[in-house]
Formats: structure tokens, C-alpha cells, sequence
């Protein structure tokens, strides 16, 4: 008998139906890997199954019984726990109070410290963290510590089935690996788990059997290992990707309009120096906390630099020089935290295309509404951006089109310069084949851009040059041709480089 | 009395000695600005500022556990204004000096409740619902009270809060033993209960406290009603004070209450916040009001002093938790 089965699961929002027919069945012991892109209803379906939302159709049984929690409380009373994609920790609590929310253990209404901190230093236990002491407030702990906490929770609640979404999305390697151990210690002892990731390689890496979900429809499952990543992706995208990168062009190298020199930007970023020239896209990889996005902050002025040289467009800057100076300057910055820095979610696609380049559409320092509305449509138009008004708020398109906003900024300001960290975090897999395309002809047309990413197949496929940033060093700039994945990985660990 | 705050050990010492150097300090201050330090430093003098203490001390309990749960209240002032009324109209109506205080403590609660109810129900944020039931409740004490202060017959609770309470024994009014009584109760309750944690938990990461099966909105309702009742003992404690039920007093009492929990260290985004401190902040303000009238200040320069002290306050708080 299953552990879980569902029958065709239904969900709609007023008008808008985000789940027509979701079916599978999860086994004892199996991690079953749920993939498709943002927006097939992946959320929709683990809110409904943590109780979170009711189906409107369909049919959950759980051992066979029904199941159809109706508060996140009963779903994890009946042993369902979802680990979440953001983190949704406590940060004033201690680990062990955050580890046993909800399930406090207590006499006469006293919460029992001690017998607290003992459970969760049992869950604990098998992780190698020595600052995960149960005593300590989450909030003070790094992000991957803070994620084990997360995992510790659902581990504890002695769930059957554990839910995870995106849970490497905050990992380190190290943690990845101890997060992939635990998943093979909770599937041998039978539980089962359901694992949603972006990350093709990650899913095959941990995965058993695979479901692909697509405008809220199961299309596709079976055995990972008798599928290709091909496949997958035609699944997900409902047509054959043959060609996610833009074809590439030899494009002749113009001027230099970026020189870095020695940059020091403390506490991180201790040395790096780089050029880039109109025309060049340069990667920047390395992994999470290595300064990658400390450099770029530095360049554009969020960030405070000690020392260096800043050379834009031959021109000496102060590299102490705010935002507003850079822009002047023709920089651009795209921020990795979209909702926190990159857009102003309230406000409309056209405020947040043209609010670095008010003056093309505000010739007296009055704002033009006409000129910026007939600009935005140009953009909506030209990047491919759902958005039915050039009035609505940014906060209702989907991830993948709020980035494509947030990359036409730089393009209204027409800067020389874009410096874009993790352009495509969080985007669907159709919006990220535009962002490529958009990036690459933005390169084509004399544009020097600087890209951090952590998805190393996109810096591949996209950028002509490339530097690993490593412990807060940057390693030399070479030829993307001269470089390997597994050289860049091993440039990242290693800091002697 | 137990601290609160959830971080074990050194720092949240830390924490609370923060707002105790500072009530030290202005102590130490007044002390060397006036001709008379041991007139200043009398217990005389200590016992005036802990009366003046009490109205704000009250509502400070109440509101610290609101604030750590990552909502506000500003009804206060008029939910005092209400139950100081309904304290004195039932005494005066030939209740029982105790049932009197029972009804105006229940009467609290009953905004309390209603304000949760407001907050979770109509998911009115809680600087909007209780902007609102500010207007309510003072416009129901108006209308009860007939637009006119309500006095009263001498009874025991006229001797709550005063100055100088018989027998001498007491050294302070019995409400200042009341509200010490009760900062320790629920201190306790925040500290060592399952309840009190969970308070943090809301306050913390209400998403998160819901996903793990937490009934968020019962607990508020639970948060707003309990300290609706400690605001209604404050209620009393006013009408005491003024030995009369005044439907116009105590307009602006919310901002000293939140004033003495942000100087307490209590943060108003929620998850932060110990009674310890809250009393200290609470007697701090008291402390600045009794010293600029020692000085013979005029009132602006005491409104000035204590505006600055809350914004000095919340700044070194913030200088002290970015530093690693």
C-alpha cells in the first residue's frame, strides 16, 4: 500500500486554476522528486497536502485512509512535515524551542527545558555542527545552521512524510552532503519524502522516482535513472529545449570599460582586480559567502570598500563613489534579492522600469506619464514581459517577469555596465532562456556586463570570460574555452589559486 | 523578577542591565544637578516616584507581551479612562468596592477581546483596530460617565495608589505590591510556560509559529484580553489616584506604556522584550517627570528630555545588537 496516494487533485482561485489534476503515489522508503517550473503548482500542492489549503476536487489517502487535513496542525499530527524554501524559523528562539514548536514538551502548562534541549540534542546529533548548541537563539546562527534547525524540526515531529522544498537553496556543499546523508538515513528507516528542486543534478543525485508537474497537471513520473535530464526539461517546459543559450557570436572584444585594481572590500572581499571590455560578458563564480556578491556591491557603492582602483570608461572614480555617482556613470546593478533590493513590489512595471531613468521621461523633474508609459510598453514589448498594464504592480506578475523588469531597469538607464548577481534566481526555466537571450544581445550591442551566478551551466553557456572568486579572492580572468567545471569547483574550494 | 528575554545566559544580562545603567544614570544625574541630593535621594522621594509609577507600570506588563508578540495596543489610554469610569459609577451605584474593581478589570478584558477579535477575525492590522476601539472607548466612558467626571464615596480603593498609604508598614501603596506582585506573575508566565514561549513565537515568526500547528489567532485573542485586564487594574489605579472617574484622563497614556517597553529594550517588530525591563523603562520615565519638577523644569522641558531619552534608548539598543 502506498504511503500516500493522490487522485486527481483540483485547486482553483477564483478564476485562475492552479492545480487540474494532480495524481501520484509516494512509497515507504522512496524520495520522490517533484519538479516543474514556478507557477506549475508545486506550492499550491504542498500547501493542500500540509493542510495549508483544501483541494476543491480529488482524492489524498495516507496508508490508505483519507486524508484531508484541514490546519497545517493536523497534517503534521497525521505525520506529514514540510520543510520550507524560506526558512520559517524563530529567530528569538533558542534551537531546541524552535526544534520542538508546537510540541513543546511541558508540565501543568511549564515548558520543560531541560527534557527540551535533551530531545533536540537527539535529532541534533547527526549533524557536525558544533554551534548548533540547543541553548543558542536561532537568529544568531549561520543560514546553514539555521536550515539544519529547519530539517531537525520536521525530523523530531517523527513525521512519516517530510516535505521538502528547495532545501539546499541556502546550503553550502558540505551541508548539502550532510543533508543528502540524513535523507538516506530517513529513507531506510521508511519514511517517505518528497523533494522539490530546481536543480536537475541535485534531484538525480538524491531522488529515487520523479513527477513532473506542468500548468498544475501531473504529466509525467517514473524511475529517475531511466530518464534524461532531456526529458525532464521538455516535460517541464512542455516542448523540446534544444537550445536554452543563445547561439554564440564572435564578437570582437571593443574597449576597456570596467578596470578593477586590488579592490579591497572588508570583511570579505580581500583582493581582486579584473577588466572588462564593451561587448564581454564576464562570469564571476564561486560559492555562497565566497564575496562574490560583496565585490559587485562594492563596485556599485552598497557596500563599503577600504582599497583599490575603480577605472570606468578610463576615467579614475573615488571607490567610495554612492549608487546615484555610479549611475551617473553609467553602472548598473541587479540586485540577487529581488523582493527585498532589486524592485519596489507596490509599485507599477512602469515606476520600477524607470526609476533609475526618470530623466528620458521627466524632462523638467516632472514626471511625463504619457513619455513613461509609452517607454514601459516598449520594454513589456521588447523583453517579453507578461504584464497587461504598464500601471500594475509589480508584486502580481510571476518571478520570472518581475526579473525581466528588474533587468529593463539597467536597459532603460542604458548603462555601459550591468553587473547582475544570480540573474536568473528563481525564474522559471522559459523566462530564464529570455533573460539569456536579453543578456546576450545586451553584450551584442557594445554592453559590458558582469554576472555572478551559482548555477554553473549558465556561466558556460553564456559568458566569454570567466573568474572564480575564492575566500574572499579572486582568481585570474581567463577564457570561458580554458575552463572546466571541475576546475571552477576546485578553484572555488581551494583558496591557494 | 525573571527576565525574559529568550537568549540564555551573558547577553541577555546584557540586555537588562542596558536600561538599568540608564535609570542609574539619570538618577545619579538629577542627583548632582539639585541642591538637595539627600532630599532627592530620600525614601520620601522614592515613594512619590513609584506611586507616580503605578498607572504606567500596569499597562506596561500588559503591553509587553503584545509588543513581544509582534503587535500594539494603543487603546490604552482610553480603555483607563473607561475602567477608571466604570470603577467609580459602580461605587457610586452601591456596588462593593471589590465588585467595582472586578467589573472595571473585566471591562479591560472585554476591550481586549475585542480588539483580538478585530485583529484576527476582521485581519485589521493592530495600529488600525485599536486606533479604532481608541475612539470607542473613550467615547464610551464619555457616554456613561454623562460627559462629566464621576465621583465617589471614600472606600479602600481610593488608598490604592496613594503616596503615603496606612499602616505605615507598607512603605508603598498596596496597588505598587499589586503591580510588583504582578510584573513577577507574568514574567514567570513568559519565561517558564509553554504559553509565554509561544508569545515569543508569534512575535518572532508568526508564519513559522502557524505552520507548526500553533492556534496563532486564538493566542491573540488570549494576548489582547489578559493584558486588557491588566489595563483595567491600571483603570483603578487612575481613579484611585484621582479619587474621582474622569472620562478625559489619560489621553496619550499609550505612547508613555510603549515608551516604557522600547526603553525596556522591548522591540516593536516583535520577538524582543522582558517585564524586567519594561518596569525599569517605566520607572525611568517617572524618575525624569519627579526630577524636572524637583528642578522646578517647566512641563515642555520634561516632554523634550523624555522624547529623546525614548529615541537615545531604541539607538544604542540598535548600535549594540549590530555589533557581532
Amino acid at each position: 500500500m502506498s504511503l500516500l496516494r493522490l487522485d486527481g487533485i483540483r485547486k482553483r482561485f477564483g478564476p485562475t486554476v492552479a492545480l487540474d489534476g494532480v495524481s501520484f503515489a509516494l512509497e515507504p522508503g522512496q524520495v520522490h522528486a517533484l519538479i516543474g517550473e514556478n507557477g506549475a503548482g508545486k506550492s499550491t500542492l504542498m500547501n493542500i497536502l500540509v493542510g495549508a489549503l483544501q483541494p476543491d476536487e480529488g482524492e489524498m489517502r495516507l496508508s490508505g485512509q483519507r486524508y484531508r487535513p484541514a490546519s497545517p496542525h493536523e497534517a503534521s499530527q497525521r505525520g506529514v512535515a514540510l520543510i520550507h524554501q524560506e526558512l520559517s524559523l524563530c529567530p528569538h528562539l533558542t534551537v531546541a524551542e524552535n526544534i520542538l514548536l508546537g510540541r513543546e514538551p511541558s508540565k501543568a502548562g511549564f515548558f520543560r527545558r531541560s527534557e527540551a534541549e535533551k530531545l533536540a540534542l537527539d535529532v541534533l546529533g547527526s549533524f557536525s555542527h558544533p554551534e548548533l548548541r540547543p541553548d543558542r537563539p536561532v537568529g544568531a546562527l549561520p543560514i546553514a545552521a539555521q536550515q539544519v534547525v529547519e530539517i531537525c524540526r520536521a525530523v523530531a515531529s517523527h513525521a512519516r512524510i517530510v516535505l521538502m522544498d528547495e532545501p539546499t537553496s541556502s546550503l553550502q556543499r558540505d551541508d548539502v552532503e550532510h543533508l543528502f546523508a540524513l535523507i538516506r538515513r530517513l529513507r531506510s528507516e521508511g519514511i517517505g519524502l518528497i523533494y522539490i528542486s530546481h536543480f536537475l543534478e541535485e534531484v538525480r543525485a538524491i531522488a529515487d522516482v520523479f513527477t513532473v508537474l506542468r500548468d498544475g497537471r501531473s504529466v509525467a513520473d517514473g524511475p529517475l535513472t531511466a530518464t534524461s535530464n532531456e526529458a525532464l526539461v521538455a516535460h517541464m517546459v512542455g516542448r523540446s529545449v534544444d537550445q536554452l543559450f543563445p547561439e554564440r557570436h564572435d564578437r570582437a572584444p571593443g574597449d576597456v570599460v570596467l578596470d578593477v585594481r586590488d579592490l579591497v572590500a572588508p570583511p570579505v572581499v580581500k583582493q581582486a582586480s579584473f577588466t572588462l571590455r564593451r561587448g564581454e560578458i564576464l562570469g564571476l563564480a564561486g560559492l555562497m559567502g565566497s564575496g562574490r556578491s560583496e565585490l559587485v556591491r562594492g563596485l556599485f557603492g552598497l557596500a563599503p570598500v577600504a582599497s583599490g582602483v575603480v577605472r570606468i570608461a578610463g576615467a579614475d572614480t573615488l571607490i567610495r563613489d554612492m549608487p546615484a555617482a555610479r549611475i551617473r556613470q553609467r553602472v548598473g546593478y541587479l540586485s540577487e534579492d529581488r523582493k527585498g533590493e532589486g524592485l519596489a513590489l507596490p509599485m507599477s512595471v512602469a515606476d520600477n522600469l524607470t526609476i533609475t531613468g526618470y530623466r528620458s521621461c521627466a524632462p523638467r523633474g516632472w514626471l511625463h506619464l504619457s513619455t513613461q508609459r509609452a517607454q514601459t510598453r516598449r520594454w513589456i514589448t521588447d523583453l517579453g514581459i507578461k504584464a497587461h498594464d504598464p500601471d500594475q504592480p509589480v508584486r502580481t506578475l510571476s518571478g520570472g517577469n518581475q526579473q525581466k523588469v528588474a533587468l529593463g531597469r539597467l536597459l532603460h538607464q542604458d548603462a555601459d555596465v550591468l553587473l547582475l548577481d544570480e540573474p536568473t534566481r528563481g525564474v522559471d526555466i522559459g523566462s530564464k532562456a529570455q533573460i539569456y537571450d536579453v543578456i546576450a544581445a545586451t553584450a551584442a550591442q557594445g554592453k559590458a556586463i558582469l554576472m555572478v551566478s551559482s548555477y554553473l551551466p549558465e556561466l558556460f553557456g553564456l559568458c566569454d570570460q570567466l573568474a572564480v572568486m575564492s575566500r574572499g579572492r579572486l582568481s585570474p580572468v581567463r577564457p570561458i574555452a580554458d575552463w572546466t567545471p571541475e576546475g571552477v569547483l576546485h578553484t572555488a574550494i581551494d583558496a591557494n589559486v | 523578577m525573571a527576565e525574559t528575554t529568550t537568549s540564555s545566559g551573558s547577553r541577555s544580562w546584557l540586555a537588562t542591565l542596558g536600561p538599568f545603567i540608564g535609570l542609574l544614570a539619570v538618577i545619579g544625574v538629577f542627583a548632582l544637578l539639585t541642591d538637595t541630593p539627600d532630599q532627592y535621594l530620600s525614601v520620601r522621594n522614592f515613594r512619590i516616584v513609584v506611586a507616580q509609577t503605578v498607572i504606567v507600570a500596569l499597562g506596561a506588563i500588559g503591553m509587553t507581551m503584545i509588543i513581544v508578540s509582534g503587535g500594539i495596543d494603543l487603546s490604552v489610554g482610553s480603555v483607563i479612562a473607561l475602567t477608571g469610569v466604570v470603577t467609580a459609577i459602580a461605587i457610586r451605584d452601591g456596588a462593593s468596592p471589590l465588585m467595582a474593581v472586578v467589573y472595571s478589570v473585566l471591562a479591560g478584558g472585554l476591550v481586549g477581546v475585542l480588539n483580538g477579535l478585530l485583529i484576527t477575525r476582521l485581519r485589521v492590522i493592530p495600529f488600525i483596530a485599536t486606533l479604532g476601539t481608541l475612539g470607542m472607548a473613550r467615547g464610551v466612558a464619555k457616554w456613561i460617565a454623562g460627559q462629566q467626571t464621576v465621583n465617589v464615596p471614600p472606600t479602600w480603593v481610593n488608598e490604592m495608589a496613594v503616596t503615603f498609604p496606612q499602616p505605615e508598614w507598607l512603605i508603598v501603596a498596596p496597588g505598587v505590591w499589586l503591580s510588583v506582585a504582578l510584573a513577577v506573575l507574568v514574567a514567570l508566565v513568559l519565561r517558564y510556560t509553554v504559553f509565554g514561549r509561544r508569545v515569543f513565537a508569534i512575535g518572532s515568526n508568526e508564519a513559522a509559529a502557524r505552520a507548526c500547528g500553533i492556534a496563532v489567532d486564538r493566542l491573540k485573542i488570549w494576548i489582547y484580553g489578559l493584558a486588557g485586564l491588566l489595563f483595567g487594574l491600571s483603570g483603578v489605579m487612575q481613579m484611585s489616584r484621582l479619587r474621582q472617574g474622569d472620562p478625559t484622563v489619560a489621553i496619550g497614556t499609550e505612547l508613555d506604556i510603549i515608551a516604557a517597553v522600547v526603553i525596556g529594550g522591548g522591540s516593536l517588530s516583535g520577538g524582543v522584550g522582558t517585564i524586567l525591563g519594561s518596569m525599569i523603562g517605566a520607572t525611568i520615565m517617572a524618575v525624569l517627570r519627579n526630577g524636572s519638577q524637583q528642578m522646578g523644569w517647566p512641563n515642555y522641558i520634561q516632554e523634550i528630555i523624555i522624547g529623546a531619552i525614548i529615541v537615545i534608548a531604541v539607538a544604542v539598543d540598535g548600535w549594540r545588537s549590530r555589533r557581532p
